[in-house]
């Protein structure tokens, strides 16, 4: 009877550790629900644009657009005049390099390679209008603020190609004007998903299937679910947006995070939310990118400029990407890809205009995304790497910013005249940086870190396709120990050899034991 | 002259079975989680391995009680005595139909091998196995604003510890598990460790029920009784 007691004394207590581990929950589960309730109202607008007399007036020229909205709006010009949309710049601290004003008139990247002389086909994309120079343009004009690219809820703003950020001629801008309103998932595509010239060729991860997405492509936006606009996450007060990409910032400020809705910890799992210490929401929230269309993984300027019969080319691949374009050279692109993964801890360096290579061996990184394992700021995150030949001075060691685009022939634009030398020639001397007359062809790399295209939470990461011996997908970070993926090959070796002894010495006693047992049972007989 | 003697009591057959069933769970979980084989999935078998930790833990806080509270933590004292001629047996005795150098009785169950090779794993390897273990479970990367001297900069250290630990339980798994047919007959160790029983030279001292310090202090008075 006292064994039965003590036994099932014991068996009890187990039961009641086992049910306590399991029901301890170290936080508070995100409440999905409040969450969902709260994206879903949608509220009529405030003000009804078309009412108001001073949009009724016939607007030939969009400065007149402008100057109606600042008349009521009197304030949100000084917000736009400060905004880096408007500026192309923002005094950043980079490591090692001071206070900066970074942006897009002294970056680099291994796309187009830069802005500067190339404005009046980069400036479509600038939220002004007559910017034909980034240096001379008028930044302090309130009259040139565009905005309708982004407040336009009609869909059919457009600006016009090459014309320096003015819009399409043919609009109605009267209508355009009268429906206005927060900017929606459309106003931050038509740029954002178009970086690079094209669909997805920059980031990957935003591109023109995210206008009308379904949920299996991003769960946020999904028109089948909670149909998210932009600003939903990129959370906007007096213009300023949260959230940049580390392509043309390098400070851990102002980002537009996963954990300000979903909290720190917002698994039922404690171990899944200890995770969170060192693993960004991405890496296992994004499992592969450019779901829909293919993004631009390579590109090798270096074939730019062949002609056929004197004319400029193409070639496409069987879905419809440039693979080669005389403009640009060679390019490959990539559906379906799995990320890449480093630590960053917010912070980043950059390769600006005029800056000495000092190896030439390895490729230039043009944006260092910094991070390790030990620095307790930084996470994993996912990222695309694009990676690029393009123009280097082997004189000056600096990388060469050409001059692409021109009106016409005769003005040194590669686009144009295809020839290296000249665009070389004046697209340095527009950037005020010295040529030597050499071009040769350097290897960069960029790091885009991938946050769209979340998946459903079905589809993410498992844990065995980190933690695994074979093909995981962390097998780039080698700074630090992972369960199933790291070993320490001394013990496995000596592990498994006492393993292999034990066996082969219990088979081998056994087999004498049984030998000699029947031998004396014969000789017993005998 | 043999006798059926209540060799180990129910707790102790508890305990064993018990730990026995751990341990080979805690080693296919464990496996799973160090990569070299996949049965539960990764997320489940974290799960289980961390789940049956704690039932490991509570049973071994039991075992430790029941060793003290009994007196039975003596049988694992080391002894060189007949070490020699246990290590004979094993190696060529046994070939020979020798009949065991180290006579099993109540207040000895162990043979000095057994009583060396359990005590080690008493004192290091499953203490070794615990201990990296809730390191394991309750390590803390380092974090701002918490308390630094907790914090521990990688798990590599107590990973390897666990691990190499790990192993040395498998191996010996294998060989206890051979050496359990050694005994007077291939079944008698285990019909012993199910049911308690076994058949043992005639032993005055053998009274079943009584812990082994009430036992001791009967030998001795038997001796002195002897000795008058």
């Amino acid at each position: 009877m006292k064994k039965i007691v003590i036994t099932l004394a014991l068996i009890s207590l187990m039961i009641v550790s086992a049910i306590a581990f399991l029901s301890s929950k170290e936080t508070e589960p995100t409440n999905q629900t409040t969450l969902k309730a709260k994206y879903d109202k949608k509220l009529p607008p405030r003000v009804n644009h078309s009412k108001f007399i001073v949009l009724q007036q016939k607007f030939t020229e969009p400065q007149q657009v402008t100057k109606a909205c600042l008349s009521c709006h009197n304030e949100s010009a000084k917000e736009i005049m400060k905004s880096n949309h408007w500026n192309w710049e923002r005094p950043e601290y980079i490591q090692g390099r001071g206070i900066v004003y970074l942006g897009k008139r002294n970056a680099i990247n291994n796309f187009c390679i830069g802005v500067e002389g190339n404005e009046e086909s980069c400036a479509k994309c600038h939220i002004g209008y007559g910017m034909t120079n980034a240096n001379t343009f008028a930044y302090t004009d309130s009259t040139n603020i565009d905005c309708l690219v982004c407040h336009d809820n009609t869909e059919t703003y457009t600006k016009a190609p090459e014309k320096g950020g003015a819009p399409d001629p043919t609009l109605n801008l009267n209508n355009i004007a009268q429906h206005v309103g927060t900017p929606e998932r459309s106003n931050c595509g038509v740029c954002h998903f178009f970086g690079g010239g094209g669909n997805n060729v920059k980031h990957g991860d935003l591109e023109s299937a995210m206008f009308e997405p379904a949920k299996s492509v991003d769960v946020h936006m999904g028109t089948d679910g909670m149909n998210m606009q932009c600003v939903d996450c990129h959370k906007t007060e007096r213009h300023v947006i949260s959230g940049k990409m580390y392509s043309l910032s390098s400070m851990n400020r102002n980002r537009a995070t996963c954990e300000e809705c979903h909290t720190k910890n917002p698994h039922d799992d404690a171990i899944l939310n200890k995770h969170t210490l060192k693993v960004a929401c991405q890496t296992c929230h994004i499992p592969i990118y450019a779901k829909v269309n293919a993004t631009k993984t390579d590109w090798d300027w270096s074939t730019a400029g062949m002609l056929q019969d004197g004319k400029p080319f193409e070639i496409d691949d069987k879905e419809g990407n440039h693979t080669y374009l005389s403009i640009k050279g060679n390019f490959k692109w990539g559906k379906n890809l799995k990320p890449d993964y480093i630590w960053f801890n917010g912070t980043a360096g950059h390769y600006l205009l005029g800056d000495k290579i000092q190896d030439t061996t390895k490729p230039v990184v043009l944006n260092t995304l910094y991070g390790s394992y030990n620095d307790s700021d930084s996470k994993i995150i996912p990222v695309k790497i694009h990676r690029a030949r393009q123009p280097f001075d082997p004189i000056n060691m600096i990388i060469i910013q050409p001059k692409l685009y021109a009106d016409k022939v005769g003005e040194g634009a590669l686009w144009k005249d295809f020839n290296w030398q000249k665009a070389a020639e004046v697209g340095m001397k527009d950037v005020n940086l010295p040529f030597s007359g050499k071009i040769s062809f350097i290897k960069t790399e960029m790091y885009w870190p991938v946050n769209h295209m979340v998946s459903t939470k079905e589809s993410t990461v498992k844990c065995n396709e980190c933690h695994t011996r074979e093909n995981s997908r962390l097998s780039g970070l080698k700074d630090f120990y992972m369960p199933a993926r790291d070993y320490s090959p001394f013990i496995e070796f000596t592990g498994k050899s006492i393993i292999f002894l034990a066996f082969v010495s219990v088979i081998l006693h056994g087999s004498v034991r049984v030998y000699s047992k029947s031998k004396m049972k014969k000789r017993g007989r005998l | 002259m043999k006798q059926k003697v209540y060799i180990y009591r129910s707790f102790e057959r508890f305990w064993h079975w018990m730990q026995s069933i751990i341990i080979i769970f805690m080693a296919v979980t464990g496996f799973e989680i160090h990569g070299s084989i996949s049965f539960f999935g990764y997320q489940n078998a974290v799960k289980y391995h961390n789940i049956v930790a704690y039932a490991f833990i509570v049973l071994i806080v039991f075992a430790i009680f029941w060793h003290f509270s009994t007196g039975e933590w003596r049988q694992y004292l080391p002894t060189v005595k007949n070490l020699k001629a246990q290590l004979n047996y094993y190696l060529f005795g046994i070939f020979k139909n020798a009949s065991h150098p180290t006579k099993k009785s109540v207040l000895s169950k162990l043979n000095p091998l057994q009583k060396l090779v359990y005590l080690a794993l008493k004192i290091l390897v499953i203490p070794t196995m615990v201990i990296s273990g809730l390191l394991y479970m309750f390590y803390r990367y380092p974090q701002k604003g918490g308390i630094e001297g907790l914090n521990i900069d990688s798990i590599k250290t107590i990973a390897l510890f666990h691990t190499a630990a790990a192993f040395v339980l498998v191996a010996f798994i294998i060989v206890h598990l051979y050496l359990i047919t050694t005994g007077t007959s291939i079944t008698s160790n285990l019909k012993a460790m199910i049911t308690g029983y076994e058949e043992l030279d005639k032993d005055d001292y053998k009274q079943a029920g009584k812990n082994i310090d009430e036992k001791k202090e009967l030998i001795d008075a038997t001796e002195k009784m002897k000795q008058r």
